[in-house]
């Protein structure tokens, strides 16, 4: 396998997609759609978003124009790749009732042949990651979630435009990424348009040997270096990871939970637009005959009430508490229950936060507050395996 | 004269002979009848339901009337004459279930906008004859003055919702409402926010789901036509309108529409109201023998 840089033009990356689409892949990619970058199928490089770049603050986004023709010129799309292999609302089954009893209808046989992702950034390849962690790597496997990752290609794309509220560089995964691609393409525009690619697999490589190359010079390596190197510098937002877990557990009864509560509308949109956040809930529904009942699992959020209801009420009846579990868990107990930060830095729910509330300068307010650092905390609650957290 | 209607207990209606067709019943108080038209909008389910369920009485639909008691009775429309305090108790004791549909009947209607003005002073201006009219003082809920089962929401009702309600009577178990906020719906749907991505105003974040994000989905703001979610901070959604740019007056009125007598966006449109006394009926108590009593007497 040739593991040297090669470089390929806009006509390559469109060749690239063909490639990709003759293969059986159901190619989704950027492309614009009511005023955002967002997800979706494309058959080419006229689908993605060309000059167009992405003003993102807390609860502010707006789409705007370049002076070039970058395909890849914005942060991270409205959502990651989540919907994309777990998707919001998936039936898990349909049950038909027949004179002895019921058939039951396995819906998977629906799906369409694997997913190439195209333009993925660092930040989502570390959050599918993730949920392959969580929904594949452990005891039980999630078979929804696994047959709609089996056979991904990724052609992931070094972030050179980090958005306002990016901080990738902090939590350490990236703007470049270094593993989770097949391909990884550097977007250059100084002289000519053109794409450094870097093969990670060797089916990269078999994809790569259909569309013309050219390899890459020194200087375009240079160049590629010099995009990541730029893009570190101009996080938007910066985390400080250094002891978070234990501050988050220190911080269980401060008041800045009571603070926040009274900005946060309990909407649940950080949780939903979050690469990473994984809680669904289960229900059953049956048309009016009750002869055909389908069961669903849809996102949910740990922002709603409803969430944490059990027999007798509510868990957490107070937006407070939701608050602190949903930050708490993210950037504090995820590490004790799946070795790694639930964050990955990609600002996403304080873009999408309608109320502008922004998960460092949370982050900050409980470290400013904290008392002086002491031996490690233990867990407030003990995480069990099998409960939802 | 001030009329005083205990809110009355769950009536002991006889019980239906075992395996007989549920009946159902559909009332109607002040309303559009745009909650019974999604009932009729239900095209493709309506052989099914009629399979399922008696159509007892249904003026809208159907002159044959069956007499009651009924299984179900689906209310639409809110109480704002003395007439329907009356009819409403008629009602409930007919009823083994009642199920209000539609936020006139849940919580007052866009009609509740008299509860804020003063009913005399409307009457005399609109009316040649105002001595004719029997009106109260307030557009109050069914549940004001009778106990319901369910509150399905929304200015209509969503069909869906309205045939999960009634499949979930016919089987005998709870009905799967969310009470959580439009955003679900949204982020659900993938559509983009549109507060955040074109800076429209948008009552999402306090308003309970149920329409499918329907108007986000448009790229117009919600209108809160289902109320107030199970947590809705309405204060820092004003906060954020305020913010934004909007009027504290035109904040008043996005939270005083179909849903204006519900308690949250009731009291939330009050702290924004015009006027030198602007903070003076924060948390008001709320007047429960105001919504029974008539706006004055009236000859008859």
């Amino acid at each position: 396998m040739d593991r040297r840089a090669q470089i390929i033009d806009v006509q390559g990356l469109q060749d690239l997609v063909e490639a990709l689409l003759a293969r059986g892949y159901t190619v989704v990619g950027p492309t614009v759609r009511d005023g955002a970058v967002v997800l979706g199928p494309i058959s080419g490089v006229d689908d993605l978003p060309r000059g167009v770049h992405d003003r993102q603050d807390a609860a502010l986004y707006r789409l705007e124009t370049r002076d070039d023709d970058a395909l890849f010129g914005y942060a991270a799309p409205v959502q990651g790749a989540k919907p994309v292999f777990f998707p919001a609302d998936e039936l898990l089954w349909r049950a038909h009732r027949s004179p002895d009893g019921f058939d039951v209808e396995d819906p998977d046989g629906e799906r369409p042949g694997p997913v190439a992702l195209i333009g993925a950034r660092a930040c989502d390849l570390t959050a599918v990651d993730i949920h392959d962690e969580v929904l594949m790597r452990r005891r039980y496997v999630d078979d929804h979630y696994a047959r709609r990752r089996a056979g991904t290609f990724v052609v992931a794309v070094a972030c050179g435009e980090p958005g306002g509220t990016c901080f990738c560089a902090s939590v350490g995964t990236g703007p470049c990424p270094r593993t989770g691609y097949d391909l990884l393409l550097t977007e250059l525009l100084e002289a000519e348009h053109h794409f450094l690619v870097e093969v990670g697999t060797s089916r990269g490589a078999d994809v790569l040997a259909d569309v013309p190359t050219t390899v890459a010079t020194p200087s375009d390596v240079t160049a590629a270096g010099d995009v990541v190197a730029r893009a570190t510098e101009r996080m938007g937002r910066t985390l400080e990871t250094e002891g978070l877990r234990d501050l988050l557990y220190a911080s269980a009864e401060s008041p800045r939970w009571d603070d926040v509560a009274s900005r946060c509308l309990a909407c649940t949109s950080c949780t939903l637009v979050c690469p990473t956040c994984f809680c669904t809930s289960v229900g059953d529904v049956t048309d009016l005959t009750g002869d055909v009942a389908e069961r669903h699992r849809v996102w949910d959020s740990c922002f709603s009430e409803q969430f944490s209801y059990i027999h007798g009420g509510a868990l957490r009846s107070e937006t407070r508490s939701r608050y602190r579990q949903w930050m708490t868990h993210k950037l504090g107990s995820w590490q004790d229950q799946f070795g790694m930060l639930g964050c990955v830095g990609c600002g996403r729910c304080i873009t999408w936060c309608p109320a502008a509330i922004d998960i460092t300068a949370e982050a900050a307010a409980l470290r400013a507050a904290a008392p002086p650092p002491g031996p490690p905390a233990a867990p407030p609650v003990p995480v069990p395996t099998g409960v939802r957290p | 004269m001030t009329t005083t209607l205990p809110v009355l207990p769950v009536p002991h209606v006889p019980a239906r002979a075992p395996h007989a067709m549920p009946t159902l019943a559909v009332w109607k108080f002040a309303s559009c009848d745009g909650c019974q038209l999604t009932l009729l909008n239900c095209e493709d389910e309506l052989m099914a339901l009629a399979g399922r369920i008696r159509i007892a009485y249904f003026p809208e639909a159907t002159r044959a009337v069956v007499d009651g008691p009924y299984d179900v009775s689906l209310v639409e429309g809110s109480v704002t004459t003395p007439e329907e305090i009356e009819r409403i108790g008629h009602i409930r004791e007919m009823s083994r279930t009642l199920v209000t549909i539609g936020a006139c009947a849940s919580a007052g209607g866009i009609q509740a906008l008299r509860n804020f003005g003063d009913v005399a002073e409307f009457r005399s201006v609109v009316y040649a004859h105002p001595e004719y009219l029997s009106t109260l003082a307030r557009s109050t809920p069914i549940s004001a003055h009778v106990s319901v089962d369910f509150e399905l929401r929304g200015c209509p009702v969503d069909k869906g919702q309205l045939l999960e309600v009634l499949s979930a009577y016919i089987q005998g178990r709870r009905p799967r409402i969310p009470t959580y906020s439009v955003c679900v719906e949204c982020k659900r749907r993938g559509a983009v926010c549109v507060t955040v991505a074109h800076g429209t105003p948008c009552l999402g974040p306090v308003t309970q789901a149920g329409c499918g994000a329907l108007c986000p989905a448009f790229a117009r703001g919600c209108y809160g036509c289902f109320g107030p979610q199970d947590t809705p901070n309405t204060a820092a959604l004003a906060d954020r309108l305020l913010a934004g740019g909007m009027a504290p007056v035109d904040v008043m009125r996005i939270y005083r529409t179909f849903n204006a007598a519900s308690e949250p966006f009731r009291r939330e449109s009050e702290r924004h109201e015009p006027g030198p006394d602007d903070d003076a009926r924060d948390d008001a108590p709320h007047d429960a023998a105001a919504d029974a009593r008539p706006e004055r007497e009236v000859p008859r």
